[in-house]
């Protein structure tokens, strides 16, 4: 794989503030990588420095083998940040036309980026009164225009409806389809779910996380929950024999660690008539993000 | 190249779709009239063109309203882009800093240049129409108050700009447009005549005045344009002045193009350490 980003060990202070400690990630061409963290985690300041607006004080960055901020690395990439308000008063078409101008893009281009983003039938309205969703993927158009070798979205999906949400996510796996490498940043796991490559989690400017969701999973090595449902005579009985919680007086809910699993089904099996049905569910993808996440957590265990 | 053609045709755009062009034009235009209409009654008494006449007034009009329209246009051109996140994404091109305040500067000199040449020009064609004793000196005079505006106006956009690139926010930039505008064009001679007063023939009127005069761009144009109107000089509060300069007057309109260079030159620079 052709690394197109590559972030060795990247430092950034602001005064006493370090935004970012010793980070590492590489994203490769049409790889989709989600960037994670809560709010001043260091995902914006990353992307800056990436952009080349901040300068580093530890580490290097390169994309595609450019220094960021040179006119070769602003050349390969495009950006989509968190917040952007275009003038009111243009139309879409004449905002992608522009930021096609200035990467030098052919002014063909444009009107594909608009029909991609399924703005065609209102490029030429001005964008004052398009809605939040049109917008978002207003901005996604002058990001795609031009084929970038490096997309960065700072939270491209927030404020966005469900339907719009998926649909940005499809338009992002046809771009990255295409050998573009997506860095997106993200509030949450659970919308990420099958739709980017890779997930690296930045907590307090370090990269405790860096995998694929099920390795993320895996690493996190959180509790299965397990609720076996009894009935009123037998309850008692088991819940001697798996602690946990009584709940709704016939059924007992208990953690187990994934490598006890299949012991305690079959511990389970053996009660025999005793059990009536059991449920097994697994850490949601929101559980493993605030494991990573987590002021406490042990820093380094990246996945 | 492109890319400058594309921020400056950006800019225009705005301007027109904002109505700023019509604004301006319209405020240049009743105030040019108004004062046609006053300097019509001592043009009727002497053998003076009555359009150079009108445009000795309208230099004094420039040097109040095309510096207070160009800052209110440029104030906003990069403090507004950080505070709306725009800059950020036009920085992420391949578009170099100098390239995009050049675009700027070009897209907001032509908003000044249509509002001044649609102000002036349609005040100076109904002057002239109406005027019984117009001819062409009239419109040279005319001609040259427009161009050298124009030059003022562009030497105050570009000024703007120091103002838009020195802060992030646009209420502050705004704040210290207002305060340029209020310095240059009144407090500064408010303070000449001052010093005037206090030593009426002492060194600082006979040495020091006529270069803090060309060390004002609002003033040297008033300076430029008063020498050249020869119908002008009565009504000029300045035109005493005129016949002492130690410097050829003419030589005064090269003061706003040394201060739009050097406008330019500090914004690009400071535009240059600029985080978006």
């Amino acid at each position: 794989m052709t690394m197109v980003l590559h972030t060795h060990n990247v430092s950034r202070r602001f005064r006493e503030v370090e935004a970012l400690k010793g980070v590492s990630l590489d994203v490769a061409s049409g790889e989709k990588v989600a960037l994670l963290g809560h709010n001043g985690a260091g995902k914006t300041t990353l992307f800056r420095v990436i952009l080349g607006f901040l300068r580093t004080h530890g580490g290097n960055v390169s994309i595609d083998g450019q220094s960021p901020g040179s006119r070769l690395a602003r050349r390969d990439v495009s950006y989509l940040p968190e917040s952007v308000a275009f003038p009111k008063m243009l139309t879409g078409r004449e905002i992608v036309s522009f930021y096609a101008k200035l990467k030098s893009v052919d002014a063909g281009q444009v009107a594909i980026a608009l029909e991609k983003v399924d703005l065609a039938d209102a490029a030429d309205r001005p964008c004052g009164g398009y809605s939040k969703g049109m917008r978002q993927r207003l901005g996604l158009a002058q990001a795609i225009v031009g084929s970038p070798k490096l997309m960065l979205l700072d939270e491209p999906t927030s404020g966005l409806d469900p339907i719009s949400r998926q649909r940005f996510y499809t338009l992002i796996g046809e771009i990255a389809d295409k050998g573009t490498a997506i860095l997106l940043s993200s509030h949450g796991l659970s919308e990420l779910e099958l739709k980017t490559d890779r997930v690296a989690i930045l907590r307090k400017g370090e990269l405790v996380a860096n995998g694929s969701l099920a390795e993320l999973q895996r690493s996190a090595n959180l509790p299965i929950r397990i609720r076996v449902r009894s009935n009123s005579v037998d309850v008692e009985r088991v819940h001697m024999r798996f602690g946990g919680e009584r709940v709704n007086g016939e059924s007992v809910e208990f953690d187990c660690a994934r490598p006890d699993k299949m012991d305690r089904l079959s511990a389970i099996s053996q009660l025999g008539n005793a059990v009536s049905d059991v449920d097994i569910s697994s850490p949601s993808l929101d559980e493993v993000y605030r494991y990573f996440s987590r002021d406490d957590a042990e820093g380094g265990d990246k996945a | 190249m492109r890319a400058i053609l594309a921020i400056a045709q950006t800019e225009i755009r705005i301007g027109i779709r904002n109505r700023w062009v019509l604004l301006a034009s319209i405020i240049l235009l009743v105030f040019a009239l108004l004062l046609a209409l006053l300097g019509s009654a001592p043009s009727g008494a002497t053998k003076a063109d009555g359009l150079s006449v009108v445009v000795a007034s309208l230099s004094t009009l420039s040097v109040y309203l095309v510096p207070l329209i160009a800052l209110l246009l440029s104030f906003d051109a990069i403090a507004g882009e950080i505070d709306r996140g725009t800059l950020q994404l036009t920085l992420a091109t391949p578009v170099s800093r100098g390239q995009v305040l050049f675009g700027k500067f070009c897209g907001h000199v032509a908003v000044l240049s249509m509002a001044v040449v649609f102000g002036y020009g349609i005040a100076g064609a109904l002057v002239f129409a109406a005027g019984k004793n117009t001819g062409m000196a009239g419109i040279i005079d005319l001609i040259r108050v427009i161009v050298t505006s124009l030059a003022l106006g562009a030497t105050f956009v570009a000024i703007g700009y120091v103002a838009s690139v020195s802060v992030r926010q646009t209420g502050t930039a705004a704040a210290l447009a207002v305060a340029i505008w209020l310095f240059t064009v009144v407090l500064y001679d408010l303070a000449l005549l001052g010093g005037l007063l206090a030593s009426a023939d002492g060194f600082f009127a006979k040495t020091l005045f006529p270069y803090l005069l060309l060390l004002n761009p609002a003033d040297a144009f008033r300076v430029f344009n008063m020498a050249a109107i020869d119908a002008g000089v009565q009504a000029a509060g300045l035109a005493g002045g005129g016949n002492a300069l130690p410097y050829l007057p003419q030589m005064a309109i090269i003061s706003p193009f040394v201060w739009m260079a050097i406008a330019l030159g500090l914004s690009t620079a400071i535009l240059r350490r600029v985080q978006p």
